[in-house]
């Protein structure tokens, strides 16, 4: 019988040349659920993201996917189990020389040996599901980003995977294209019947569809729950974040010295 | 103090070696691995076939003009020069010997540097840079063999191919303005080139070079597409050193290469 938890995290660290990223992080992910990992810009949610995948090594601790050790796979392990994962990049990433139906065939084509015909009506499928069947000719170049968006989310649903990861799925999208692209994350983590992870700092979309909330900040948890704990949350770092304020335990200022400093005022006196 | 400002010279000049081994040591890796991982490149002929359009192909036509004017210029000069001992008969030797040896390959390698170097390091750059390579990993394809080693095959193939069209466009040139505008005899012009060229010395010398300029500048377009940073003055830069380093290493390369094929000729 397969774990309830798809991935787990276990004191986590991961340092990048001397400067500590992510200190401590304990994750549980279960299976069938869509959990969101938000915090501010640059508190280590994608690199966490990134560890999850494969594409980072942790420095101590553990990831287990499907209870297997990530950070100890060798590259065929980690290509066979990254066949079993779908990211969707920030921007997308679609290869901007193919169409959108070869964007969301490629897959198909480099890990399976379905013939042609079999491989369309897959792809015709997939872009059905995010309703852009009719765009199965374009180029990435024709595309809105709401547009882009959903072909690489078809993209990456291509072989059906059991995780999928989403890497700020909201940034930069008019009110319509976040509606449906939140829509479409939660529908299809239930159609696939798939595990989902968002990392993202969109709190008002992620809320609405998310089962479960990790709150990241500074490289550690520092809260979680469900949507309604995070909006009802007294933590200092979380309330600053969910109510959008200036200040608070995230300062307005970049550390610096005193202003009077960088003015000269102290020079310009003595002068 | 000045035995601090000798320590912070050795520091740096140290440090720019190691830097210099470490990148050296790299790129011979990615090159291994960029061999290694070849097997695709020619089990989907289909993904060398295109890029042999997009690096070969689309060269074809500043290669073609190049090679054209820079023959012409040879007729010109070679005749200035062989009419002053009598010898303008033997322009189409000149001209030949200097395509097929030298200006064929190493011109060819230099405008291939320039117009599909450049692009390669560029479209590879940008891949990067809007996470298309990070994607392929994530799907579990590998980008070398996926990206890289079509696009190096494609150019160690085109690049003979450009240099021997360069070569045979610059001798017309040379027939252009040496027979027909100046009037040097036809037969001579034609049957001094055969006398002279040797299929051997010559022809093969010129295709071999051409071939190792072809690796040399598409394995430099690569890596340093692969290796820029992922931002617009990474790319940037990352283009500017790859026709630096290819014009470089084509022209010390070219020197190494002669003195191997022509020493006592």
């Amino acid at each position: 019988m397969p774990a309830e938890n798809l991935v787990e995290i276990s004191d986590l660290n991961f340092t990048y040349g001397k400067r500590p990223i992510l200190k401590g992080i304990n994750m549980k992910i279960p299976r069938g659920k869509l959990v969101a990992i938000m915090g501010l810009s640059g508190c280590g949610k994608t690199t966490t993201l990134r560890l999850i995948g494969g594409a980072l090594k942790p420095t101590t601790g553990s990831v287990k996917v499907a209870g297997k050790e990530v950070g100890g796979m060798d590259p065929e392990d980690l290509y066979k189990m990254r066949r079993k994962m779908g990211m969707l990049f920030q921007f997308g990433a679609l290869f901007t020389d193919l169409s959108v139906y070869e964007n969301v065939a490629f897959q198909m084509r480099e890990h399976t040996d379905l013939p042609e015909t079999v491989i369309r009506d897959l792809v015709m499928m997939k872009l059905h599901a995010v309703g852009l069947r009719g765009a199965h000719k374009l180029m990435p170049s024709e595309l809105s980003g709401g547009m882009a968006r959903r072909v690489a989310l078809a993209r990456a649903i291509a072989l059906d995977p059991m995780l999928m990861m989403y890497d700020e799925p909201f940034a930069g999208l008019d009110p319509i294209s976040l509606s449906v692209i939140g829509n479409l994350i939660r529908h299809l983590n239930d159609a696939l019947g798939a595990t989902s992870i968002i990392v993202t700092h969109d709190i008002q979309e992620s809320l609405k569809i998310v089962d479960y909330v990790y709150f990241m900040a500074e490289g550690v948890v520092v809260a979680e729950g469900s949507a309604e704990d995070i909006k009802a949350s007294k933590l200092p770092y979380v309330h600053q974040f969910v109510w959008g304020e200036i200040d608070g335990p995230v300062s307005f200022h970049y550390p610096s010295p005193p202003y009077r400093n960088d003015l000269l005022l102290e020079s310009a006196h003595a002068a | 103090m000045p035995h601090r400002k000798v320590g912070f010279g050795l520091r740096s000049i140290g440090g720019a070696v190691v830097d210099g081994v470490w990148r050296l040591g790299y790129a011979s890796r990615f090159f291994l691995m960029t061999l290694i991982s070849s097997g695709a490149s020619f089990r989907r002929i289909h993904l060398t076939i295109r890029e042999i359009y997009f690096t070969g192909v689309m060269s074809l036509i500043i290669i073609l003009v190049s090679g054209l004017f820079v023959g012409m210029v040879l007729g010109l000069q070679g005749y200035e020069t062989l009419q002053k001992y009598g010898s303008e008969s033997a322009l189409g030797s000149l001209v030949a010997l200097s395509l097929v040896r030298e200006l064929g390959p190493v011109l060819a390698a230099l405008l291939f540097a320039s117009r599909a170097g450049s692009a390669i390091t560029a479209e590879i750059g940008l891949m990067k840079a809007t996470e298309q390579i990070a994607a392929m990993e994530m799907m579990a394809v590998d980008p070398i063999s996926r990206v890289v080693a079509p696009r190096f095959w494609a150019g160690v193939i085109s690049m003979p191919l450009l240099a021997a069209m360069f070569s045979a466009v610059g001798v017309f040139g040379g027939y252009l303005v040496g027979v027909v505008l100046i009037g040097v005899d036809e037969g001579s012009f034609w049957s001094q080139m055969q006398a002279a060229v040797d299929f051997r010395q010559d022809i093969v010398n010129g295709v071999i070079k051409s071939v190792v300029f072809g690796i040399a500048v598409t394995a430099i377009a690569l890596f340093e597409g692969y290796d820029a940073p992922p931002t617009a003055e990474g790319v940037s830069h990352a283009t500017t050193r790859t026709v630096v380093t290819s014009a470089l290493a084509v022209l010390g390369l070219d020197f190494i290469l002669t003195v191997f094929m022509f020493r006592g000729v």
